[in-house]
């Protein structure tokens, strides 16, 4: 396959920015999306060291920098805006396990960075997540130590709700749903954290202050509100349903009535 | 009667192998609550047994500095994971106990490593689950409300826990929010999107690191009391492996070439059940879960003409007949099936695509099949069970494993080797500790399914936070480290040097062409099969290539800024000599033993033949200097409580 690709470039968070286009030749149909990223840097770093195209003028920033990293659509580290979606043009993936497949040779792709105000760009393709963190630094956890736990079959769990907490705990924390929401709401990744855990019985205990305390973090580092358009869902890689936001808004408001 | 090393001292406890470890606990010294405060830590990565001791370390009060490659710990490898983690807690009452779990683990090596460790392992497995469970976990459940269990290789009973296909994502997760806890609490401080390129030792004990910030660029000096290594293992060695990108052995080879040993570097894990190679443009393989085996049954054709057929597309897997299909497993092995260890299923893979029986048009296939479990226990059963695992099938080979069987081969997996630790899990350097894959101690020459989570969070949450107190109680009177010394000038001043040396080459070939070449010649002489004269080749060829390296590389950029292609460069300098070191680890041991297959050494039906009477040993190496051969020691391996014993999977 012979492809056109649009792309995003930024020196740094404080430069502007601008599209570049490129041509990449021989794409196999079987290659994964990063794959043809990976020869498409090939092709820019021969330019770039190509003595005789240098003396022609010819000039290149050099590779795209881009996040990967399981290249499995498990560790949540790779990004990109393709064509206008989280994730490109297939359904419950992350970027590293979209296909070429998926597209029909000469076409153009339009590869962007996530783009939000609480995430953002570092270079290229890269932005900054750290704020995901942050807010699970907030409260995401059960409050226990090491050692001196119960026997793991001392507490016994509806099966149902074991799986549905799972459901939940599937989020990779790729920010996906934040990049997709027009107003940049963290809404769909902290309430799968507050919802995976409240539906525990170990993690039913401290529910309300997690719950407050994730959710101030959020508002603090500038994330938007949510609006119920669904569209973090619709673009989740893991599928990961709105459902848990309502779970999470009656923990929030549990926690605010008993202030 | 091999001769122990002089500075090899296990320092394994004496005594009956139940007793050891409660016996050494007993004996260690502890760090006062008022001391601890006093005393810093560093951890390298964040993968189970980073994030579990940088937690554990944070909560008995220590500051701990803890460094991450990725731009959150929570993407470190140990998140992609997939069956399951053991634990010898007999809840499904098929006769499992510490003792059982030990000896397996002990017999899947193939008699390579030792019995005080992996005893030890063995004990602790339950706390880890117990932990887990109570860190919100949300492990597999019957609908009684309590825990399941599967089946997993080289084991009889049913002792492997699991999150669907995702438990090693379920276990970082929970190692992420213990360790988040304590970043908020104060405890731990994080630098995400850091990189250790050097180990810094004063008066012969770790006392820091050197670190570039991955952003900047900038080079960074850290100091601490103690320096904790868990970065994980070397498989990218071989460039197309199951490890992620940016899984390097860099952190564990500076350490090495500070003087720390390095042990078994040879023992490598190759994977029977990957998802094949597509072509040249391939980056990575991807694993498809052992769990698959407790269901899956893995077969070839018995006729070449339905093999030819295959291969031109001409009939589909499922058109073949059952009693044309070979279940070469099941045949060779009756005992264990499908579920024999990994090093015996993926050579009995190459031996059937070797005769010439492989399933896909590359000839490097087999079958790994669901309909009778399909038709045994339904769609909706299988679903349920391995669900994200046949969706991730699908979306990479575009074939429905519901209604194909599906196409695997072997690839590399996991590294046995890594830098040699005595009991304590302390390395050969006072101060460095190595926990996780990046250490050398449990799984000999060949490491069960389900057992790498376990021994991440063993290390991680049950031994390294005990031992370590007892290193560092004589250290409650030192002072912080001085960054100022002069030993991390002269870190740093190496650090920048070899990076200013990288860009300088400006030659023409990236990187990842290098890479490459360095991946082919280790999968066709330090892969699957080796023998004395394909590893003297590779020796050979590796040479050539690390010269061809440093004088036509190419790196574009600068350092000062957010560069990837430098942060592989240095990856793959470094890749250029550890190959080498596990080709020479590879020539040395004339034995063939779990991974380590040595083609001069097997039985008439293609198994591994050891030599117990001179390989009963760890191989650990010490770096001599630049261009020289490195020095091997040996610490014997002693069998008190175990018989040594051919394995058989067979009966």
């Amino acid at each position: 396959m012979d492809l056109t690709l649009k792309i995003w470039r930024q020196k740094s968070a404080k430069d502007k920015g601008h599209f570049e286009t490129y041509k990449v030749k021989n794409i196999s149909p079987d290659s994964s999306f990063l794959e043809m990223m990976d020869i498409l840097n090939d092709q820019l770093i021969r330019e770039g060291s190509d003595p005789v195209a240098i003396e022609k003028g010819c000039k290149n920033d050099g590779p795209v920098v881009f996040d990967n990293d399981c290249r499995e659509g498990i560790c949540g580290m790779c990004s990109l805006y393709i064509n206008g979606r989280a994730h490109g043009p297939d359904d419950d993936i992350t970027t590293c396990q979209l296909h070429m497949r998926k597209f029909k040779d000469g076409d153009t792709i339009t590869i962007e960075p996530w783009r939000s105000a609480a995430m953002p760009v570092i270079k290229d393709l890269v932005v900054n997540r750290n704020a995901l963190d942050q807010i699970l630094q907030a409260g995401g956890y059960i409050s226990v130590n090491t050692g001196g736990v119960p026997d793991a079959n001392s507490i016994p769990i509806k099966r149902e709700t074991a799986e549905e907490s799972m459901d939940a705990a599937a989020c990779v924390g790729c920010g996906a749903c934040i990049a997709a929401c027009k107003n940049g709401s963290a809404m769909l990744f902290v309430s799968a954290r507050v919802s995976s855990l409240a539906l525990l019985p170990q993690g039913k205990i401290e529910g309300a202050r997690r719950a407050k305390a994730m959710v101030a973090k959020m508002d603090e580092l500038g994330f938007g509100a949510c609006t119920n358009t669904r569209a973090c869902e619709m673009e989740c890689p893991k599928g990961i349903s709105v459902a848990h936001i309502a779970r999470m808004n009656r923990e929030f408001l549990k926690a605010k009535l008993k202030d | 009667m091999v001769k122990m090393s002089e500075k090899l001292i296990s320092k394994t406890p004496e005594g009956p192998l139940s007793e050891k470890w409660t016996e050494h606990k007993t004996h260690i010294r502890v760090v006062s609550p008022g001391n601890k405060r006093k005393l810093e830590i560093i951890v390298i990565g964040t993968g189970l047994g980073g994030a579990s001791a940088a937690a554990s370390l944070g909560e008995l009060g220590y500051n701990v500095k803890v460094f991450c490659i990725s731009d959150s710990p929570r993407r470190a490898h140990s998140i992609a994971a997939q069956g399951g983690i053991n634990a010898a807690k007999n809840y499904p009452n098929d006769n499992d106990s510490v003792y059982r779990l030990f000896y397996d683990t002990i017999k899947g090596g193939d008699y390579r490593s030792r019995e005080g460790n992996v005893y030890r392992l063995a004990e602790v497995s339950n706390l880890i689950i117990d932990q887990c469970v109570a860190q919100g976990v949300p492990f597999a459940r019957e609908y009684g409300g309590l825990l399941d269990n599967r089946s997993f290789g080289g084991a009889q009973v049913s002792r492997t826990f699991y999150a669907r296909g995702q438990t090693g994502q379920q276990l970082l997760l929970g190692a992420y929010a213990a360790l988040n806890r304590q970043i908020h609490l104060g405890t731990v401080k994080c630098y995400t999107r850091h990189e250790m390129l050097d180990l810094v030792v004063i008066d012969g004990e770790a006392k820091g690191i050197i670190a570039r910030n991955l952003i900047t660029g900038e080079i960074e000096r850290h100091g601490a009391h103690a320096v904790v290594i868990a970065s994980g293992g070397y498989g990218n060695v071989f460039f197309l492996s199951t490890n992620a990108m940016n899984s390097n052995g860099s952190a564990a080879w500076q350490c090495y070439k500070k003087g720390a040993f390095f042990a078994n570097p040879a023992f490598a894990q190759i994977h029977p059940t990957c998802i094949p190679v597509h072509g040249e443009q391939q980056s990575k393989l991807t694993l498809m879960s052992e769990s698959l085996r407790n269901d899956g049954r893995i077969w070839v054709p018995k006729k070449k003409e339905d093999v030819d057929k295959l291969r031109a597309k001409n009939i589909k897997a499922s058109q073949i007949p059952e009693e044309d299909r070979d279940y070469y497993l099941e045949r060779r092995y009756p005992a264990f099936g499908n579920l024999v260890p990994r090093d015996v299923a993926s050579r009995a893979a190459k031996e059937r695509c070797d005769a010439g029986f492989g399933v896909n048009d590359t000839g490097l296939a087999v079958f790994l099949d669901f309909k009778t479990a399909i038709d045994r226990l339904g769609k909706h059963v299988i679903e349920e069970r391995y669900g994200n695992l046949f969706q991730m099938y699908e979306k990479i080979t575009d074939v429905n494993p519901y209604v194909e069987p599906m196409m695997i081969y072997p690839a590399i997996h996991y590294t046995m080797g890594g830098l040699w630790v005595d009991y304590n899990l302390q390395t050969t350097i006072p101060g460095l500790y190595a926990i996780g894959e990046a250490n050398f101690s449990d799984h000999g020459g060949n490491r069960l399914g389900a057992s790498a989570l376990m021994q991440g969070l063993a290390d991680g949450y049950f031994i390294l936070p005990y031992t370590i107190g007892d290193f560092l109680a004589s250290k409650i009177q030192v002072l912080k480290t001085d960054i100022n010394h002069t030993a991390f000038d002269k870190a740093e001043e190496g650090v920048k040097a070899k990076i200013a040396k990288l860009f300088a080459v400006k030659g023409n070939e990236p990187v990842d062409h290098f890479h490459k070449r360095l991946g082919h010649i280790m999968w066709e002489y330090v892969g699957m099969a080796r023998n004395e004269k394909g590893l003297q080749t590779a020796i050979k060829e590796i040479k050539a290539l690390r010269e061809d390296f440093w004088k036509n590389v190419y790196v574009p950029g600068e350092s000062g800024e957010f560069n990837q292609e430098i942060e592989k460069a240095l990856k793959v300098a470094d890749f250029l000599e550890l190959g080498e070191l596990m080709a020479l680890d590879a020539l040395m041991r004339k034995e063939s033993c779990g991974g380590h297959f040595r083609e001069e050494m097997q039985t008439e039906d293609g198994e591994t033949l050891r030599d117990d009477v001179n390989y009963m040993y760890v191989s650990a190496w010490e770096y001599t200097g630049e261009g020289k051969e490195p020095e091997k020691h040996k610490e014997p391996l002693k069998y008190e409580f175990i018989k040594l014993a051919t394995r058989n999977y067979k009966d």
